[in-house]
């Protein structure tokens, strides 16, 4: 599992990869409230993300409540299948701000 | 100390590891396989992994209470051939089943996903007795859909 954290224009780009378990998911949560810390809008590209669990799940709901609290942008996009799935399950699908692509994210905020 | 148990035609696997979240990784590769082995079709056994990971979570994350212990993981086909039974067996002490629940969709928070999981995605879930000498045994039924139930 990787995140990589990069700014494009005037937003930062999560880009998460691999699983997103119980072990790594304390790292994926740290990376993204850090850079909610910047206080600009944040994308997530779950397209590199092979399987999340509720764990993982719950890093997400974490920094989409920080950025709520702060007033910045928070958007998923390219949700890979597997990661759409657990979304679903926990009907969360409807809950965040969810684009197709990384473009459409990035136009979004 | 290592014994021969009876041959059960059953047994798809038995997984031995430590309760810490480094092993839930193996037991992710170990249920998908078993289940694939099992006839299930892979996205039904993507599902089994992630009931069976949140289930061994509980364990990592509670059972043993920052202390340290094993947690083992069996996989058989079900009595009827018609799905897979999981067993999570630990030696943690015995926790109230009252106490593991999912928590509302509704309410937006990070926590208490996993039991809802667990639920959502098997047919049957909950503790049963544990064999002597165990602390808590968790058994999960998960069902192949009929072929009329399918779309």
């Amino acid at each position: 599992m990787t995140v990589d954290i990069t700014s494009r224009g005037g937003a930062r780009v999560a880009q998460l990869s691999g699983e997103v378990d119980l072990e790594r998911s304390p790292a994926v949560r740290r990376a993204l409230l850090d850079a909610l810390g910047a206080k600009a809008p944040l994308v997530v590209d779950l397209s590199g993300v092979s399987y999340i669990d509720s764990s993982g799940i719950a890093s997400l709901v974490e920094a989409y409540q920080t950025a709520r609290k702060q007033g910045t942008a928070f958007v998923l996009c390219a949700v890979s299948p597997a990661a759409l799935r657990v979304m679903q399950l926990a009907r969360l699908d409807k809950v965040f701000d969810i684009r197709a692509t990384l473009d459409d994210a990035l136009a979004a905020v | 100390m290592i014994r021969q148990a009876p041959h059960d035609p059953a047994l798809l696997a038995r997984l031995r590891v430590p309760a810490v979240p480094s092993s839930l990784r193996l037991v992710r590769r170990v249920v998908r396989e078993s289940a694939l082995i099992a006839g299930a079709p892979e996205a039904w056994a993507d599902d089994l992994v992630l009931a069976v990971d949140e289930a061994c979570q509980n364990v990592v994350r509670h059972g043993y209470a920052g202390g340290s212990g094993d947690l083992v993981v069996t996989l058989s086909r079900s009595p009827a051939g018609d799905g897979v039974v999981t067993e999570i067996l630990d030696f943690a002490p015995p926790v109230d089943p009252a106490r593991v629940r999912g928590r509302d969709l509704n309410d937006v928070r990070p926590g208490g996903l996993g039991v809802h999981f667990i639920e959502a995605l098997c047919e049957e879930a909950g503790f049963a007795e544990p064999p002597e000498g165990a602390g808590n045994l968790f058994r999960m039924v998960k069902r192949f859909a009929k072929a009329d139930d399918e779309g």
